[in-house]
């Protein structure tokens, strides 16, 4: 991340009607979020006993992290497979990561009963129960937002003219910690729902648990930074790197393809393929899971000439999967038990939604004033 | 781009393999309760569902009373574990047999909540008591989702929420007294003991009544064990015990995770492995410019 002359501000005015209605949602997500807090959990979201751990959890933290590992994904082609000239992706990527992981942060600290107590989590190091994954995602996601933050200050400070020397010369290592950062809390927060044990359908539990979240959140990642590219090619009228997205969408569609095989195959080694015959919820949401890994693969082969359409589609799916499994993984697949239901309050969806609005906010604040997108303008 | 691609996958496989190697090399011993060790052990067929061990534990927890379900507020009738209730009476009843079942904190051996909790607000502690410590707790009720008797419960409705759940009086145990549910139960159906002890005393119910009950001691293996044990006249699951594997909640994770992370050691490997493949690509791209002459 180097001053590369190649990031521009997109410039242009930021009153628009898009940015307009995003604040107001980010303003009702806020006021609702004060409510949350003045009246408790009980009377602000749908959680109970039984489903503890609700939308914040499931969408913003587990989905949403993995949707911010744009950063990640394409900094390992940059810099671990040493493609340079991929380089033009990377601070847009970095960008979302970093906006993405505040907001699973801000979610955490919103979803968390007793939050007055969250600052022990990093400094009470003599009662780290290190067996925790909880502990080690928490960890490791506050970490990983300050090295997102400081893979991002060389955009945020060259515009102020400002150079730091020994920023740039440790950047390097905050890069690495930024790729080893992803690699242990995305698998963790797979190691974490095998704790839920027996609770967690058979279809979803396994010890691959770790694996298979690393895996779609590397598909993830590279289908949101060509989805985020596509999106911005045409709402900023920047000339779309075609080629390149398309290799990373190649990728995507490999690990959704490894993604199915390693399920099938642990299924199957472990005697439970059975219970993807069922025809019940698990089943079927199973095999929808399935069928959106599968599709971006037979969407490319069935057509290989590359559009911005194609891309656009196929990340999209890739996206999509991804989400459900997660989202799967942590709500729909976890069985507390009888009696026990789980629709996330009016509530919970706007302050989630109002989180969401108030990253795009920031992205187009950040991109238009900034030297965040690649220069070349669209002719 | 072929090349590209066969290095990326050559990189995941490799990632791949450390993942899973390590993991099934590491097979994570077996929890056993310590000789310390305290707890309960419940008869169905002594309960007459009187339920003051009901009231004898909110009394000696402070806790409220619940009414939120029958009278309009004129009784104090939890329907089963909650914020309120670290201890409840249920019945069971089908057209063929009914029992009356005594619902707390299992205290397992082998605790998913507290392989759960991340600064150990709950812990068990010297007698294998599952305790609580609000001080270390943030309310992210990991343990709730973990736990398979869905135990620990969430004060929903207060500002400043706890976890609530049965420490088995540890306060009471400390000046010398016993558990107030068994303390009060007048009939013997729960009592209090040393975990070897109650172990030898369902034993024994077992062979001197076979027939009278399901021929299984609930909590001697099931989940890895747990200190509070059962006997009891109809099946283990009408009663609402719905896992009866011995192996315990956090076995499968924590052999995972201690095969990614033992010592540190696979992080500490990986950054070095990440920082060495960078510093070799920028030194080629250094070369590569100086090359060219730019």
């Amino acid at each position: 991340m180097e001053a590369h002359a190649q990031h521009q501000p997109v410039g242009g005015k930021l009153d628009t009607w898009p940015f307009r209605i995003l604040l107001l949602l980010g303003a009702i997500g806020l006021m609702l979020t004060a409510w949350r807090f003045a009246v408790g959990l009980g009377a602000s979201t749908a959680l109970s006993d039984g489903y503890p751990l609700g939308l914040w959890i499931a969408l913003d933290v587990v989905t949403g992290t993995a949707l911010a590992c744009g950063g990640y994904a394409v900094a390992l082609v940059v810099y671990i497979f040493n493609k340079g000239k991929y380089h033009p992706l990377i601070r847009p990527a970095i960008l979302t990561s970093a906006l993405g992981y505040t907001l699973a942060g801000l979610a955490v600290a919103i979803d968390l009963g007793r939050p007055w107590n969250m600052w022990k989590i990093p400094i009470y190091f003599w009662n780290w129960n290190l067996n925790s994954p909880l502990l080690e995602v928490a960890l490791c996601i506050m970490a990983y937002v300050g090295v997102l933050w400081m893979e991002l200050s060389p955009a945020i400070l060259e515009k102020f003219g400002i150079r730091v020397p020994l920023l740039e010369k440790a950047l390097m290592w905050i890069i690495a910690l930024g790729l080893l950062l992803p690699t242990m809390h995305q698998s963790s927060l797979g190691t974490l729902m095998m704790l839920a044990g027996p609770k967690l359908h058979p279809l979803w539990f396994t010890p691959l648990l770790p694996l298979l979240f690393l895996v779609t959140c590397l598909a993830m990642g590279y289908a949101i930074v060509v989805f985020e590219s596509v999106f911005s090619s045409m709402a900023f009228h920047r000339k779309p790197e075609t080629a390149m997205l398309a290799v990373l969408q190649k990728i995507a569609v490999y690990c959704g393809l490894g993604f199915v095989a390693a399920r099938l195959i642990d299924l199957a080694v472990r005697g439970k393929l059975g219970y993807a015959a069922h025809f019940d919820l698990y089943g079927i949401v199973f095999w929808i899971e399935m069928v959106l890994w599968v599709l971006p693969a037979v969407m490319l082969f069935a057509s290989p000439r590359v559009t911005l359409g194609s891309l656009f589609r196929g990340a999209m799916v890739i996206a999509v999967a991804g989400g459900l499994y997660r989202f799967d993984t942590y709500l729909v697949a976890f069985q507390p038990g009888p009696g026990w239901h789980y629709f996330p309050s009016i509530s919970e969806m706007f302050i989630s939604i109002g989180l969401i609005s108030l990253e795009l906010a920031a992205y187009v604040v950040l991109v238009k004033r900034f030297p965040i997108l690649g220069g070349r303008r669209a002719s | 781009m072929a090349t590209d691609r066969r290095a990326f996958f050559k990189g995941i496989a490799a990632a791949a393999t450390l993942t899973v190697i390590p993991t099934a090399a590491i097979a994570r011993e077996k929890r056993t309760a310590s000789k310390d060790a305290v707890g309960l052990f419940y008869d169905s067929t002594l309960c007459i569902g009187c339920k003051a061990c009901v009231v004898s534990c909110k009394e000696a927890n402070d806790m409220p009373a619940d009414v939120d379900g029958y009278g309009g507020g004129l009784y104090d009738a939890p329907e089963g574990l909650n914020e309120y209730t670290k201890n409840v009476i249920q019945l069971y009843r089908d057209d063929a047999e009914w029992s009356y079942v005594k619902k707390q904190c299992m205290h397992c051996i082998d605790p998913a909540c507290v392989g759960a909790c991340m600064l150990g607000a709950l812990h068990k502690d010297e007698r294998g008591i599952v305790s609580y410590d609000p001080d270390k707790c943030v309310g992210c009720r990991y343990c709730e989702t973990v736990c398979p008797f869905n135990v620990p419960k969430f004060e929903w409705a207060k500002a400043a929420p706890k976890i609530v759940k049965c420490e088995l009086c540890r306060h009471r145990l400390a000046v010398g007294k016993e558990p107030a549910c068994s303390a009060v139960c007048p009939r013997k159906a729960v009592i209090y003991g040393k975990y070897a002890d109650l172990l030898d005393e369902a034993h024994r119910r077992l062979e001197a009544s076979p027939g009278k009950y399901v021929p299984k001691v609930y909590g001697e293996k099931d989940l890895g064990g747990t200190q509070v044990i059962y006997l009891s006249h109809v099946d283990f699951e009408k009663v609402g015990f719905r896992f009866d594997h011995q192996e315990s909640v956090p076995n499968t994770q924590q052999s995972v995770q201690h095969g990614l992370y033992k010592g540190f050691a696979g992080p500490i490997a990986l950054y070095a492995i990440l920082g060495a493949v960078m510093f070799r690509n920028r030194r080629s791209e250094d070369n590569d410019k100086h090359e060219s002459g730019s």
